[in-house]
């Protein structure tokens, strides 16, 4: 089978895959707001306008305004910004340093140093996300660069326990026998045989972890301690509309059906994407 | 068997047309739910500052020698009334006669003696020793008469007594009144759970005027959305202090409600710290008071619910002085008066507590500032760190707080307070006022002490806090101020 036709191959699977296609169409959704958002959105997202404050959707805002008169539809473009920033600096601060622990860890498998790293993750891991959370931005105060580091830290065990585990099995390959036959080390092995072997795994696990941290994200600025205003923020919206849930239904809605919206979306591209990379559940498939 | 059905339904008609008989007495409503915000840390007033306090047990279970009225005035109360010598340094209180305290104990001079002995002493625990700071001695002159002695003449002497800080204690009783309060009011303490709710009921014994409720449940609610939801579901009675404006305009629309809004003693303000640079420079302060659109802030936060003020000063207070136009919103001044003062890039700290006043205030507070090209850093705080970080440790730029005591401009002369002012003129202007009984000259001093602090652009001086109550529609004699912090239920009945 040349690459040619395997890429192809791919590509069919893919878009014979509806969950897949799917989600790659809401996280797109999710995508280009965010980007957008740095060069244009309809109004300024920042600006008060009091008298027209709680207006319900219309041309002018299309999903209507919060209790400032703020046009929703701006700030959820922002919001989507913050919530990617955010996401994506605490998977690449788990991805970064929960890799290379693992890897080093499977290089080690059974020693003194095995333990004392994959203890340490299971410490962690342990540990109710949320709370772990909650009690970072308790010390160092809330505000997104501390809820990037909280989410950041205990995405570290996620990636750390599947690239150990990963890698464990490349181990007893036998072409990582033969590199080691040949002399290279063991740092060396896991950086050019094995990371490259499990670079998939580590995309779904992203994909997934991406979403979970827009979660946390919004989590944690619906109790105060994510992104602090003017900066827009999915959840501190949801907060600010829950006591006017009655009032104007709509400052709920929207912000609530991004978050869903944009999950749902990462969620299934995640699942798609491991359906994709494992062959055997792409020949069940018709 | 016929005649033993006959016999059971016969017995269930008698019992049933008793119960008839008594439903309507039973349908009169002799109790009343209260719903709360914060739960109060302890049932002593003499023991902690928190406002809770007063509004569980002021009135209703404890009473001072004079009391507020529901608009502010100064009432007799267990002091039934008193002479002043003309010197204006002895008063001599007649109290009631036939007054016990819930333990059974006799109310007498004694007590009195006690308690102001106790407020005053150096080991006091008491969150506003000032009030009595001026008294020398308490002599009791025969059971029923009691004499205090001033160092120097206090022209508000019978306003601080009527302070829920001043009620009157029982020897035996006092060290345990922080969870089982004995007074002599209207209601005695029945029962605390922790973290839901306290109950108060009649005190049959009662020396005054028979109150009509039997029982008054004070039930802590901190969430709005829950608290709207009790109210709506008719788990609560009344809520005097609705935490969530934004739901009165849902009260009013429906006819089982009733929404009260009244005036509170709450002067909401941008609290500045005056010795930081560079707000230590008046045209700063004086920029940043023109910047702020006050009545923005009333519709954009309370959804208009409040009252602007110019100055540190209850607008129905009649010695207010409306200065709202001298730090009207006026944003090109604010630009010109910061270019005046060579600042350039500000950027300031804006710590915000919990109440809505503050959070979405802040935010508008903020918007307007960076019109005017002053950034501000938003950090929203539980009570706790604003309390140790704000108020005691003074490490912030700017801040909105909302100062609930009544007639407090006096705050403005303290030495090392958290905005950080104590002018020595305004000092002198608040040490005059201390010395003075003549009514007009004490309201000359008032207004030249808001005019002082309107000058020096202290701090914003934002709105007063309206106070908005919800009740049931048939619930009469709710205060609708709150000339102090109470939850007076004495008056309280349900309309028949």
């Amino acid at each position: 089978m040349s690459a040619h036709a395997r890429r192809t191959g791919i590509v069919s699977a893919a878009v014979h895959h509806p969950a897949f296609m799917a989600g790659i169409v809401l996280s797109s959704i999710f995508v280009v707001a965010a980007l957008l958002s740095f060069v244009w959105t309809p109004q300024d997202p920042l600006r008060l306008d009091i008298p027209g404050k709680l207006r319900t959707p219309s041309l002018a805002h299309w999903f209507g305004t919060d209790h400032f008169g703020r046009d929703m539809f701006s700030m959820i473009m922002v919001g989507a910004r913050v919530s990617m920033a955010v996401a994506f600096v605490a998977v690449g601060i788990g991805m970064l340093a929960g890799v290379p622990l693992g890897l080093y860890a499977a290089s080690r498998r059974g020693s003194l140093v095995d333990e004392f790293i994959m203890r340490g993750n299971d410490l962690i891991f342990a540990f109710p996300s949320l709370l772990l959370a909650i009690m970072i931005t308790a010390v160092f105060g809330p505000g997104a660069v501390n809820a990037i580091i909280a989410i950041g830290i205990f995405n570290i065990p996620v990636f750390a326990r599947l690239s150990r585990g990963a890698a464990l099995s490349l181990w007893t390959r036998d072409y990582v026998l033969a590199a080691r036959v040949a002399g290279k080390g063991r740092l060396r092995i896991s950086a050019e045989h094995i990371l490259p072997n499990i670079v998939n795994l580590l995309i779904v696990q992203g994909t997934i972890q991406f979403s979970l941290a827009i979660l946390a994200e919004a989590a944690l600025a619906y109790v105060g301690l994510g992104a602090q205003p003017p900066l827009p923020s999915w959840g501190r919206m949801l907060a600010d509309a829950q006591t006017l849930i009655s009032l104007a239904p709509h400052m709920a809605l929207f912000p609530g059906l991004a978050i869903v919206v944009t999950v749902l979306g990462l969620n299934l591209l995640g699942d798609g994407l491991r359906d994709l990379h494992d062959p055997r559940s792409r020949r069940t498939r018709p | 068997m016929k005649i033993y059905a006959l016999a059971m339904s016969s017995v269930a008609v008698i019992a049933l047309a008793s119960g008839l008989a008594v439903i309507p007495a039973a349908a009169a409503k002799m109790d009343v739910t209260v719903g709360m915000q914060l739960e109060p840390p302890n049932l002593d007033p003499t023991g902690g500052a928190a406002a809770a306090i007063d509004e569980v047990v002021y009135a209703n279970v404890f009473e001072g020698l004079t009391r507020f009225g529901p608009d502010g005035a100064v009432l007799p109360d267990l002091a039934q009334s008193w002479e002043i010598s003309e010197d204006g340094l002895v008063y001599i209180f007649k109290l009631q006669s036939g007054v016990t305290f819930h333990d059974g104990s006799t109310f007498d001079a004694e007590d009195v003696k006690f308690s102001l002995d106790r407020a005053r002493a150096d080991e006091s625990t008491n969150a506003q020793k000032a009030l009595f700071a001026g008294i020398a001695s308490v002599d009791v002159v025969d059971p029923m008469t009691v004499k205090v002695t001033l160092s120097k003449p206090n022209g508000s002497f019978l306003f601080n007594m009527a302070w829920g800080d001043a009620i009157m204690v029982a020897p035996e009783t006092a060290a345990d009144n922080a969870t089982n309060p004995v007074g002599t009011g209207p209601f005695r303490f029945s029962e605390w759970v922790k973290g839901d709710h306290v109950d108060l009921v009649r005190n049959p014994n009662y020396w005054g005027a028979a109150v009509s409720l039997d029982k008054v449940t004070f039930k802590f609610i901190s969430d709005p959305t829950a608290a709207f939801a009790a109210m709506m579901a008719g788990d609560l009675d009344a809520y005097p202090n609705f935490p969530a404006p934004e739901n009165l305009t849902q009260f009013e629309a429906d006819p089982r409600f009733q929404v009260l809004i009244g005036s509170t003693e709450g002067e909401t303000i941008l609290a500045m710290n005056n010795k930081k640079p560079p707000l230590d420079n008046i045209k700063v302060r004086e920029a940043i008071s023109h910047a702020i659109d006050r009545q923005a802030i009333i519709d954009g936060a309370m959804f208009g619910y409040g009252t602007p003020i110019g100055t540190h000063f209850a607008p129905h207070n009649p010695a207010y002085v409306d200065l709202t136009a001298q730090s009207a919103f006026d944003p090109d001044k604010s630009r010109a008066l910061l270019a005046d003062a060579g600042v350039k890039d500000l950027t300031l700290s804006l710590k915000l507590p919990p109440p809505s006043y503050a959070r979405r205030g802040g935010e508008i507070i903020a918007a307007q500032l960076r019109d005017i090209g002053i950034t501000t850093e938003i950090t929203n705080v539980e009570w706790a760190q604003w309390l140790s970080d704000v108020f005691k440790a003074k490490n912030f730029d700017l801040t909105v707080i909302s100062h609930t005591e009544p007639l407090d401009i006096n705050i403005y002369a303290r030495d090392d307070y958290y905005f950080q002012y104590a002018d020595p003129d305004f000092k002198a202007i608040m040490a005059e006022l201390d010395n003075s009984t003549d009514p007009a000259r004490r309201t000359e001093l008032l207004q030249a002490a808001q005019k002082k602090i309107a000058d020096d652009y202290v701090n914003v001086y934002l709105f007063e806090l309206a106070k908005a109550g919800v009740a049931d529609a048939k619930l009469k004699g709710l205060w609708l101020n709150s000339p102090t912090q109470a939850t007076d239920m004495t008056g309280v009945h349900w309309e028949e």
